[in-house]
């Protein structure tokens, strides 16, 4: 499992390998808003949680094409799937190795970009929590996307229009939890619903993407 | 009653001879409600003291609405039956009903966005029922892309089972997500078993027989879209059949 691990992280660290893309995009996302909604600050310290939480989804969902479709294509997955590690803990690693790529380097670029945003200051420590708790749900929801699509020639479209509707609920938990902890509010109960998410989908979930790749693979 | 004799119509012969026989009474019985059921709420039904005649909008936007949730609650159960004992008529039952749930949960929105626009002054708000009705929308179109994207039936219909029962969790989720991020506008539900007072009985009955005719509408849809899917995955295999031969 930790040779798994090793291995998708090196790939992804290499040149080439798309780490960084969801950085990337995520940096110009955040960048970019200020010049298209105005400077003022009073504005963008409203509106904070809600752009860097988008901002991060987006580029969650952005890098997810190269989740699996690349082991695809080299016949990997194939070698894998027969490998005497079970499918669903191969799954769950893939989903642990694009947080450690996607997810955390946003989580620790958040606080950096809601300065430029003017996110109020007790907004920060909300912000990285619940950038922490939701962003590894969203890993594993794109990893069953990714999972859905991977027989397909050009699934990215249609993996985006599976993906989205799921990501619903962390996204609207995960920034009520940012919002809320930057005007001061009470933040326990959001907390609550979004830790429950993740819990549940890295429960669950690599499950039925388990099911649904030995689908792809048969 | 037997339970297990229900099994019997997983056979594609047996389910086109019954449903081919029952389809009639169901066009038919559909027919006559929703045209009773329309014509008595358009111009038989005084208008609300409040809302005009726009409240006769609630003959449309009600039924549809609960057809558009009770259609994806149809797929969840054809997609198990599908999964667990690999039925095609099931898997078949449940590609069948998914573009009626996509109209039907068309019809609501945009009755609900017309009849918005006078009385709230919006044709959309982002109140907790529209929300989850439109990533309901979303979910729908998620499916039947899914469905459309894959040549090999048998795969498409293990996956698109699976992301059904996984929409369902996620969707039940969303509902509950929404109520919690905005008060709602949307006024409570209009039918409810358990409730004393539904709305007032001069549209009540009119709007039982609307969704009567609604619910055999979709029955009668669901019969002939499947039979059709029966019949096109035959023609598919025969003409595969008659390319070896030759």
């Amino acid at each position: 499992m930790i040779a798994l691990l090793s291995r998708d992280l090196k790939l992804s660290f290499r040149a080439g390998g798309g780490f960084g893309l969801g950085l990337a995009f995520f940096l110009i996302v955040t960048v970019m808003v200020p010049f298209s909604v105005g400077p003022q600050s009073s504005l963008l310290s409203t509106i904070a949680p809600g752009v860097l939480w988008l901002g991060a989804l987006l580029a969650c969902l952005l890098s997810l094409d190269r989740l699996l479709a690349l082991d695809w294509e080299d016949g990997s997955l194939d070698l894998l799937a027969t490998a005497p590690l079970p499918l669903e803990a191969v799954i769950s690693i893939k989903s642990l190795a694009h947080w450690i790529t996607t997810g955390l380097p946003l989580v620790l670029a958040a606080p950096v970009l809601g300065v430029l945003l003017n996110l109020p200051g007790p907004g920060y420590f909300w912000l990285v929590v619940s950038l922490l708790l939701g962003t590894p749900a969203l890993s594993v929801i794109g990893t069953f996307g990714a999972a859905l699509t991977v027989g397909l020639k050009r699934g990215g479209l249609l993996m985006s229009l599976l993906v989205l509707p799921l990501y619903v609920p962390t996204l609207i938990f995960g920034a009520e939890v940012a919002r809320r902890g930057a005007i001061g509010m009470e933040t326990q109960t959001p907390l609550l619903m979004l830790a429950g998410i993740t819990a549940a989908t890295i429960a669950l979930l690599p499950f039925a993407s388990a099911v649904v790749l030995r689908v792809n693979l048969r | 009653m037997n339970l297990n004799a229900l099994w019997e119509y997983a056979n594609p012969v047996k389910f086109m001879r019954t449903t081919e026989r029952m389809l009639p009474f169901f066009w038919i019985s559909a027919a006559a409600c929703l045209v009773i059921g329309l014509v008595w709420g358009f111009f038989f039904t005084p208008e609300d003291y409040r809302q005009g005649s726009t409240v006769k909008i609630i003959y449309l936007h009600v039924p549809s609405a609960l057809m558009a949730i009770n259609c994806w609650l149809m797929m969840l159960v054809t997609s198990l039956v599908w999964l667990i004992r690999r039925h095609h008529v099931s898997a078949l039952a449940a590609k069948a009903a998914a573009p009626i749930g996509i109209v039907m949960t068309l019809i609501a929105l945009a009755t609900g966005a017309i009849w918005g626009q006078p009385m709230w002054g919006t044709w959309w708000a982002w109140d907790p029922r529209l929300t989850s009705f439109l990533i309901l929308f979303l979910f729908y179109l998620g499916y039947v892309a899914l469905w459309e994207a894959i040549d090999n039936p048998d795969t498409a219909a293990d996956l698109t089972s699976v992301l059904c029962l996984v929409g369902s969790v996620f969707a039940l989720l969303s509902r509950y997500a929404v109520n919690f991020w905005n008060q709602g506008l949307h006024q409570g539900a209009s039918l409810s078993l358990d409730k004393e007072e539904n709305v007032a009985d001069v549209f009540f009955l009119p709007l039982l027989v609307c969704i009567a005719g609604f619910v055999l509408l979709f029955i009668a849809l669901v019969f002939y879209r499947t039979g059709t899917e029966i019949r096109a995955r035959r023609m598919k295999a025969l003409l595969a059949r008659e390319r070896v031969g030759a």
